[in-house]
């Protein structure tokens, strides 16, 4: 039993975050308290809805890179829809942020379904030519908090039942990601896909159209958390969450997701994320220095690949031991 | 990563005689494209012609294009490195460091180099000795090498360095020929006889095509492989002091962003992101174009940001052509 527990990957999760939490609280308590924690997850909302769709790419055997400047674009057009017409609804305005993420997904999918070209090339030209639009789109310039209305900021603050509605919409993506992984032909699609695209093919699925709607719903969560961060931060500029791509994929990494592809889990995701969000959270507490967080999720995400490898490796029959072994 | 034989592959009747195979080559689209921005840059600029203008504009990817040789061999062989730029953050602040010790030029060279060669070691060792997946890993190490500069530098700035450094990244080695340049025009070289004339550059290809049969033919593939990391650490480690002496300063954030644009240097000389072929002379070419490009925009005042959706373009649009083009072909054909 305890031996099974050790091999679940996600429970091995939940025990490092619960080592971490706990290493913490030896010193600082107030930082394992009911509420932190809760806003620690509230800190972390944007980053599970992204890694959640970072997950179903990876598990196609692609790779969103683009999704930090999908983020960035549709959150400028969001920001500019709101400064150009305070009386557009908010929802209105997540709606056509969604839409505008999901049809640049829709551009990377078809250029990887149509044209075969390798994801990582299309995401790695897309993501400098979406961030580039918002430059083309505002001549550089920034949307500052009193450009946006106050419904727009403040939403993502509003409290529902003692949450805050970004909580709220990331346990919302949580919930909808786990249905449609375990409870549609979509979700068993894309492990399919991502375990064994031949066979997959064999059954029946389109390996390219399966690809394709993974980065649909990339696009679309990347377009959502656009609103999200833009209205969070109250400012939009061409640069907001450069370098996020990175984070996206170390909580996917981090999360047990096989980059090989086919292995991973939802809940996988959002430990993954949780587990970024204590450590970034926790270091200002702990007074180190914020500089040093890119070296520590950098030795994170080693130690968690050189961790899931370890647990891939043992399934299946290895041949030819030796040889590999070179 | 996206596996290339879902399709199966078509082997002609016959081979194609050189000549043929030269003109349809990966090569002549990039010498007509490198052509047109060359002639369309002159016409749309009149300071384009000029030797000094010109010599300038070889600043724009000298650096980058020493690390996107060594960084070809390493997708060639089916890997990838994305720390090259971490790895110059941090080479570049352990030789700011020195410089506050009192470290003159010859050691700082040896600091930068080692660094990086030390980093492309990790990598290597990581990759090759635990089996883990390169992409992963040196995503890892972008974080943890970048983050190492973070930690020493904070948003400070190392500066003072030696004026004799300075002819690294600022020296001529004769009339208008930068010191980079030359060293880039012998790196091409050297990778070039590397890479098409020796046996490791054959055992190179091997592993990219199929590693397991490369094992079986008896390539020693974790040992290329890790080699192949030690180079780019090392190409990153020379970048670095170019760039360095050529600022005469060191941010944390020097360099942010450059792995991907080496990788797109590297795919848009057509080598094969998934592995197993390109050339050299491809990535030469593709490094000339990029430079043109950002120095011809430059010159018409186009933003940075301008430009580099214009690499983006390119990328895409380079790959996606010759499919479209080939795909047109079959429907006509048939």
């Amino acid at each position: 039993m305890i031996a099974k527990l050790l091999k679940n990957r996600e429970m091995l999760l939940v025990g490092a975050i619960a080592v971490l939490l706990a290493l913490i609280a030896l010193r600082f308590p107030a930082f394992v308290g009911p509420s932190n924690l809760a806003r620690v997850y509230n800190d972390t909302s944007i980053l599970i809805i992204l890694g959640l769709g970072q997950m179903a790419v990876i598990l196609t055997r692609c790779i969103d890179l683009s999704m930090a400047a999908n983020l960035a674009l549709c959150g400028m057009v969001a920001a500019m829809l709101n400064a150009a017409f305070p009386g557009l609804p908010i929802p209105l305005i997540i709606l056509a942020a969604m839409a505008l993420g999901g049809l640049l997904g829709i551009v990377n999918g078809a250029l990887v379904w149509k044209l075969d070209i390798p994801p990582i090339v299309v995401t790695l030209g897309t993501l400098t030519i979406y961030r580039g639009l918002i430059f083309l789109l505002t001549d550089g310039k920034w949307i500052n908090a009193h450009e946006m209305s106050d419904a727009f900021k403040a939403l993502p603050r509003l409290d529902l039942a003692g949450f805050p509605v970004l909580s709220w919409l990331s346990l919302l993506m949580i919930a909808v990601m786990l249905l449609v992984m375990s409870r549609t032909p979509l979700g068993r699609a894309f492990y399919a896909v991502g375990g064994n695209p031949h066979a997959a093919i064999y059954t029946g699925i389109d390996v390219g159209r399966t690809r394709f709607f993974a980065y649909c719903l990339s696009g679309a969560l990347a377009g959502l958390s656009g609103y999200l961060w833009v209205s969070r931060y109250a400012v939009a500029y061409v640069d907001i969450a450069a370098g996020f791509e990175l984070d996206i994929i170390a909580a996917c990494v981090i999360g047990g997701i096989s980059i090989a592809g086919g292995i991973g889990s939802v809940a996988g995701a959002v430990l993954g994320a949780l587990f970024l969000g204590v450590i970034k959270n926790a270091l200002p507490v702990i007074n180190i220095s914020p500089f040093a967080q890119m070296a520590i999720s950098g030795t994170v995400i080693i130690i968690a690949v050189a961790v899931n490898a370890r647990a891939e490796r043992r399934k299946g029959r290895v041949i030819l031991k030796k040889a590999e072994a070179v | 990563m996206a596996d290339a034989q879902l399709s199966p592959r078509n082997i002609p009747d016959r081979l194609e005689t050189g000549g043929a195979r030269l003109i349809k080559s990966w090569e002549a689209l990039l010498i007509v494209v490198a052509t047109v921005i060359f002639l369309g840059n002159s016409f749309a600029s009149p300071y384009f012609l000029d030797p000094w203008n010109l010599s300038d504009a070889t600043f724009n990817f000298t650096e980058k294009a020493m690390i996107a040789f060594a960084m070809a061999l390493v997708i060639i062989s089916g890997e990838i490195d994305l720390s090259v730029a971490s790895i110059i953050a941090l080479a570049s602040t352990a030789m700011g460091y020195a410089v506050q010790l009192g470290v003159d030029t010859p050691a700082l060279v040896a600091i930068g180099l080692s660094v990086g060669l030390a980093c492309g070691a990790i990598n290597g060792l990581l990759i090759t000795g635990l089996g883990l997946p390169s992409i992963v890993v040196t995503i890892g190490t972008m974080s943890l090498f970048r983050g190492l500069s973070f930690i020493i530098l904070g948003d400070q700035a190392f500066t003072g360095y030696p004026e004799s450094f300075a002819w690294f990244g600022q020296g001529y080695v004769w009339w208008v020929f930068s010191f980079e340049f030359t060293l880039f025009v012998l790196l091409a070289i050297a990778y070039g006889v590397l890479l098409h004339k020796t046996n490791f550059g054959r055992a190179v290809y091997a592993i990219g095509n199929n590693q397991t049969a490369a094992l079986f033919s008896g390539v020693r593939v974790a040992r290329v492989k890790f080699t192949l990391f030690l180079l780019t650490g090392m190409m990153a480690g020379l970048a670095s002091i170019c760039l360095t002496s050529r600022l005469g300063s060191t941010r944390p954030s020097i360099a942010l962003g450059w792995e991907l644009e080496v990788v797109t240097m590297v795919v848009l000389g057509g080598v094969n992101i998934l592995g197993g072929s390109g050339t050299i002379p491809g990535v030469v070419l593709a490094a000339l174009i990029m430079g043109m490009v950002t120095f011809g925009f430059g010159l018409l005042n186009v933003p940075g940001i301008v430009m580099s959706i214009f690499i983006g373009l390119l990328l895409i649009s380079v790959i996606a052509l010759p499919i479209l083009w080939r795909r047109a072909r079959r429907r006509l054909a048939h």
